[in-house]
């Protein structure tokens, strides 16, 4: 038996999960997926007192778009079945784009949704893709529900903007316009590893192939999501030459990004990387965008 | 005090019943209570993939789940593979193929491998390494592995052409 011993509750509500969220507060545990958490226990880098087994409400396990702009995805829905719902990877590229790159076929058939954003590590892949897309959250209480946007919800190392009386319910995720191109790219040192260094890369076009839109985050490269603004903002009114690309890439990887030293690659190399793969990224979603 | 609770759940086809505390994996109470060693374990995190085994046909690392999850679920172990006269046809194919030396890591990648081939029957080497990733070799070089995936898919497809 590897994990410190806890309160186990497995609610049959979402009501009865948020009760019990609201009593217990920060004590308590969400398990998910669990692939995140259940390691972390086994290893008692985590003791959680209380767990709460999100698992039996089959109520926040699905895809939906009601109207055409947006779809949206339930926490409790799996990495694997996000992964082969034929309309994300027809309307949402970029997020089907990324969903290979989480783990191995084991950890995205158990992994879900709502515990890759929520547990807000860094060098995962879904914040990154949420910011990218400019998606949002919604979270819950006893009190009520409401909407997080990407960009204040992560706040650093595993830390959200998610109260503690709150559970992540629902994942809004904009759908492409068209003349939108897109790009995941990891350097990882083996298939399913953690990354050193990740870019999401979405731009729209007008018709003369003028860049009206982008974004640029970077996984891994700082102690949250990372988009690199000022340096999206110099494609915006401008056609990408090869000229333009490279000095955006030097901008991001020099100025923008706040990459820490790990065991695996130095600032130096992490920089390096950065800029390799937004040259690489941004190169890749011009080409999509002018084929859509 | 103890805290153990009832665990119902069909494990190789057959019903079960067992008890055991929340902080058990699904892994120690395969292991341990239920006598069900072909599923080893490895690291704990997730990595190696040395106790793969199926939850309702989804395949799943047991030291990352809860034994209290399984309940009402369907089990599939690597014991739960063969029958009584024959071995399936991914173990015979690891056996032709010498998928295996020291062969601890092989209950998990054969029950991987079923996974795979229920899902796509004809998988090219790209699609058979990417899917293996999840599990670790430290033997074989994969190589061996790889050509008992192709060779388990082959048996498999004869065998349903066989049944028409």
């Amino acid at each position: 038996m590897k994990p410190a011993s806890f309160k186990y509750y497995a609610p049959e509500s979402l009501e009865e999960a948020l009760v019990l969220k609201a009593q217990y507060g920060d004590e308590a545990r969400i398990l998910a997926g669990g692939q995140s958490l259940i390691p972390a226990m086994n290893f008692r880098i985590m003791q959680p007192t209380v767990l709460l087994d999100l698992n039996l409400l089959a109520e926040l396990s699905y895809t939906s778009s009601k109207d055409s702009a947006v779809l949206h995805i339930g926490a409790m829905t799996r990495l694997s079945e996000v992964e082969d719902d034929p309309l994300i990877a027809d309307r949402v590229a970029l997020l089907h784009e990324s969903l290979p790159y989480i783990a191995h076929p084991q950890i995205r058939n158990r992994g879900t949704v709502g515990g890759n954003i929520a547990h807000a590590d860094p060098a995962a892949e879904l914040p990154v893709i949420a910011l990218a897309t400019d998606s949002r959250f919604r979270v819950q209480s006893t009190n009520g529900s409401r909407w997080i946007n990407s960009d204040d919800f992560f706040r650093g190392y595993f830390e959200t903007a998610i109260e503690p009386n709150e559970i992540l319910v629902e994942l809004e995720v904009p759908f492409h316009v068209t003349n939108t191109g897109w790009a995941f790219l990891e350097v990882s040192r083996r298939s399913g590893d953690y990354a050193m260094a990740g870019i999401a890369v979405l731009i729209t076009l007008d018709r003369d192939y003028i860049c009206r839109q982008a974004r640029l985050v970077y996984l891994n490269l700082s102690d949250a999501p990372l988009e690199a603004k000022q340096s999206a903002d110099m494609l915006v009114g401008e056609t990408l030459s090869d000229e333009l690309i490279e000095q955006v890439a030097n901008k991001a990887s020099e100025e923008e990004i706040m990459p820490m030293e790990s065991l695996h690659a130095t600032v130096n190399y992490q920089r390096h990387l950065a800029c390799i793969l937004t040259k690489r990224a941004l190169e890749l979603a011009y080409g999509r965008a002018k084929e859509t | 005090m103890s805290n153990k609770r009832v665990v119902s759940s069909t494990i190789n086809g057959q019903q079960v019943e067992f008890l055991t505390e929340p902080q058990q994996s699904l892994l120690e109470c395969l292991r341990d209570t239920l006598g069900l060693t072909g599923s080893k374990e490895g690291c704990n995190d997730g990595n190696c993939g040395a106790c793969s085994v199926l939850i309702n046909n989804r395949l799943v690392n047991a030291c990352l789940m809860l034994g209290i999850e399984i309940e009402g679920k369907d089990v599939v172990t690597v014991e739960g593979l063969a029958d009584v006269h024959e071995l399936h046809p991914v173990q015979e194919a690891f056996v032709l193929e010498d998928g295996l030396q020291c062969g601890y890591c092989t209950p998990g990648f054969i029950v991987a491998t079923k996974a795979l081939l229920d899902k796509n029957a004809n998988p090219t080497e790209d699609e058979i390494r990417f899917w293996l990733a999840g599990n670790l070799c430290r033997c074989t070089g994969y190589d061996k592995i790889v050509r008992s995936v192709r060779l388990a898919s082959q048996l498999m497809n004869d065998a349903k052409e066989g049944l028409q």
